[in-house]
């Protein structure tokens, strides 16, 4: 009886012991203070990305001239830009646009990146050479003057922004996938799966694109952090977001001739973009410390 | 006798070494140079030989994971040097493979259950129910026990994981097993469970073993048969007792000289070899050993001797033993 007992106390035991590797990450990654501001920050401006055209006290477009360029007050929290909208409400609606651009083209980017990546890595040989000889020849460019090379061609709108920042952002992932599977397909665990008979494809999706996966994540969590300045940086050059879209670099670039008597139309979007970032930076920190074998102690 | 179930026939595995801006082929590693022997149903197989001579390559070039530079593997009948890769990949659910180091060998984002079943998974092999009470099944067949299924590995001691790795070649019922250095990775204790657990299972499963490993201990005790490797050649192949008994190849005197033997007081003659393991990408003329072999003579600098039986049961490749013309 006691033998009984025993034993069901260590079968539920067992139960509790059990973490795979992702809660693992999640344990390690919680313990880390930065990355858990980083993902509040995210959060929060995920959450404006979603709500804020409906918090937003007043509409991007309304004008209102007698209000130019006024500080901030309690009518207009982040004063007014030099046509008189309220900065506070565009930032808000801004925050969607940033957002999507940043994450649509990560996403298209990785996607895009690891597909290739993962087909040179493994099949090596011509493909390999072909491929990686693109990759090296988008990233002899300086990315954003590729950006605005393919821009300029495909012609200045948001949509050509997203599309140019996903490009350039493609060998990033393309290499770092490609280095991944060339270590990869090394394992004796990818050996042992063509030892059972394991078709080419089962190894590559199965095991290999699982177990290249994590510092696509990290890359891709500090990637949106460097897409959101990319397109601010279009945006800034006129190159992204047209006249009335509240883009946060179309706002700096449009708030920068009234630099000297009002600093908030350039301040208050400019501290958006810097916050975002940042916060996607901790956030990847955090996921690198947490997702990566070798930096855990 | 037995039927035979694999022969090997000259099996070579070259690796190219390429050079320069345009790759090109400026020599060979000659991993496996001209190896053939038989392997009856039922036995097992010893491969040893230092680090480097070729025996792991063997192995593989068998399962055609490298793929063979030239020679001819005939399993069951069957020419697997002929099979386009999808026959082959079928014919490897009857010969599996049990690797070296049970730390890399499972896929450490998958559970025990995901990995045992993925060979029936790939073989076609009984509906989602059958696979998961097989693969309970087999789990405690190893030793291990049915709730081990949903850990990782990383959950795992060494020897566990070991034999988390044979019950993964046992899932597809094989004829065949090739074991690579199951042991060489794990602790003394450790090792002779995973032996005993080998030896057990060949007797109830049938199995066939060629088992490759550098520790003569190891692969006396399990052995039927025993060949051994230098520089990429099988310089010797016998039955294990006239082996250990009776080493015939200077290669083999000098690494059997070498095995520590448990008794103090018991002065032995070490036969100890000078120099190191030549290049296997620019082997030694004639026989590979005449660089270090204490008996080399004129003629092992220029041909190469062949693998033949000197008494039964018991062939060697050296020039000492060839019958005076």
């Amino acid at each position: 009886m006691s033998e009984i007992i025993r034993n069901q106390v260590r079968q539920i035991e067992v139960e509790e012991k059990v973490k795979g590797p992702w809660q693992e990450a999640w344990t390690s990654f919680k313990k880390s203070k930065s990355a858990l501001v980083g993902s509040a920050i995210v959060i929060f401006f995920v959450l404006i990305a979603v709500f804020g055209p409906f918090i937003a006290p007043q509409g991007i477009n309304e004008q209102n001239l007698s209000m130019r360029l006024q500080p901030p007050s309690a009518e207009f929290w982040f004063g007014t830009d030099d046509l008189g909208r309220d900065i506070f409400s565009r930032i808000l609606h801004g925050a969607r646009i940033s957002l999507t651009v940043g994450l649509t083209a990560v996403l298209i980017s990785a996607v895009a990146g690891s597909f290739l990546g993962i087909i040179a890595g493994y099949y090596g040989r011509w493909i390999d050479t072909i491929i990686s000889r693109i990759f090296d020849i988008l990233l002899a460019f300086p990315s954003i003057l590729l950006a605005i090379a393919i821009v300029s061609i495909l012609g200045p709108s948001l949509q050509n922004a997203l599309i140019a920042i996903a490009v350039i952002n493609i060998p990033n992932f393309g290499r770092l996938i490609r280095s991944r599977v060339l270590s990869i397909k090394e394992e004796e665990y990818i050996h042992a799966a063509k030892a059972i008979g394991m078709r080419n494809t089962r190894i590559l999706w199965k095991h290999i694109l699982p177990n290249s996966m994590t510092p696509v994540i990290v890359q891709g969590t500090l990637a949106i952090a460097t897409a959101i300045i990319e397109a601010a940086a279009l945006g800034f050059l006129g190159l992204g977001a047209e006249a009335p879209q509240p883009e946060w670099g179309k706002m700096l670039a449009d708030a920068r001739m009234f630099l000297l008597n009002a600093p908030w139309a350039l301040i208050f979007p400019g501290l958006a973009i810097m916050l975002t970032v940042i916060g996607f930076n901790l956030m990847g920190d955090g996921l690198r410390d947490a997702l990566d074998p070798k930096m855990k102690n | 006798m037995s039927k035979v179930l694999l022969k090997v026939d000259h099996l070579k595995k070259y690796f190219p070494i390429r050079q320069g801006m345009f790759a090109r082929h400026v020599g060979d590693v000659k991993a496996v140079d001209d190896v053939s022997f038989e392997l009856y149903e039922g036995e097992t197989l010893g491969i040893v030989g230092e680090s480097g001579c070729g025996k792991s390559t063997t192995g593989r070039a068998i399962m055609r994971l490298h793929e063979p530079t030239e020679g001819k593997v005939l399993f069951d009948g069957i020419e697997l040097t002929d099979l386009n890769n999808e026959q082959m990949r079928k014919v490897r659910r009857d010969i599996q493979m049990v690797f070296q180091d049970p730390y890399a060998s499972l896929n450490p984002r998958h559970t025990v259950e995901k990995i045992l079943e993925e060979p029936l998974i790939v073989h076609g092999i009984g509906n989602a129910k059958e696979r998961k009470n097989k693969v309970r099944e087999y789990l405690e067949i190893v030793g291990l026990s049915s709730y081990h299924a949903k850990r990782y590995p990383h959950q795992f001691s060494g020897g566990q994981r070991q034999r988390i790795g044979i019950a993964r070649a046992l899932m597809t019922n094989p004829k065949l097993i090739i074991a690579d250095e199951p042991v060489s990775a794990l602790d003394v204790s450790i090792q002779a469970q995973v032996l005993n657990l080998m030896q057990r299972l060949q007797d109830d499963l049938k199995l066939t073993y060629i088992f490759i490993a550098h520790d003569l201990g190891v692969v006396r005790h399990i052995s039927d048969r025993v060949g051994v490797m230098y520089l990429g050649r099988l310089v010797e192949i016998a039955e294990s007792e006239l082996l250990y008994h009776e080493p015939l190849h200077p290669y083999t005197q000098a690494l059997l000289s070498a095995v520590p033997v448990p008794d103090p007081v018991f002065e032995r003659e070490q036969l100890l070899l000078k120099g190191d393991i030549p290049s296997p990408s620019n082997p030694p003329t004639g026989c590979t050993f005449h660089t270090r072999c204490p008996h080399a003579m004129e003629k092992c600098k220029q041909v190469i001797p062949m693998l033949q039986q000197v008494k039964s049961g018991h062939s060697v490749a050296c020039h000492l033993y060839e019958a005076p013309q």
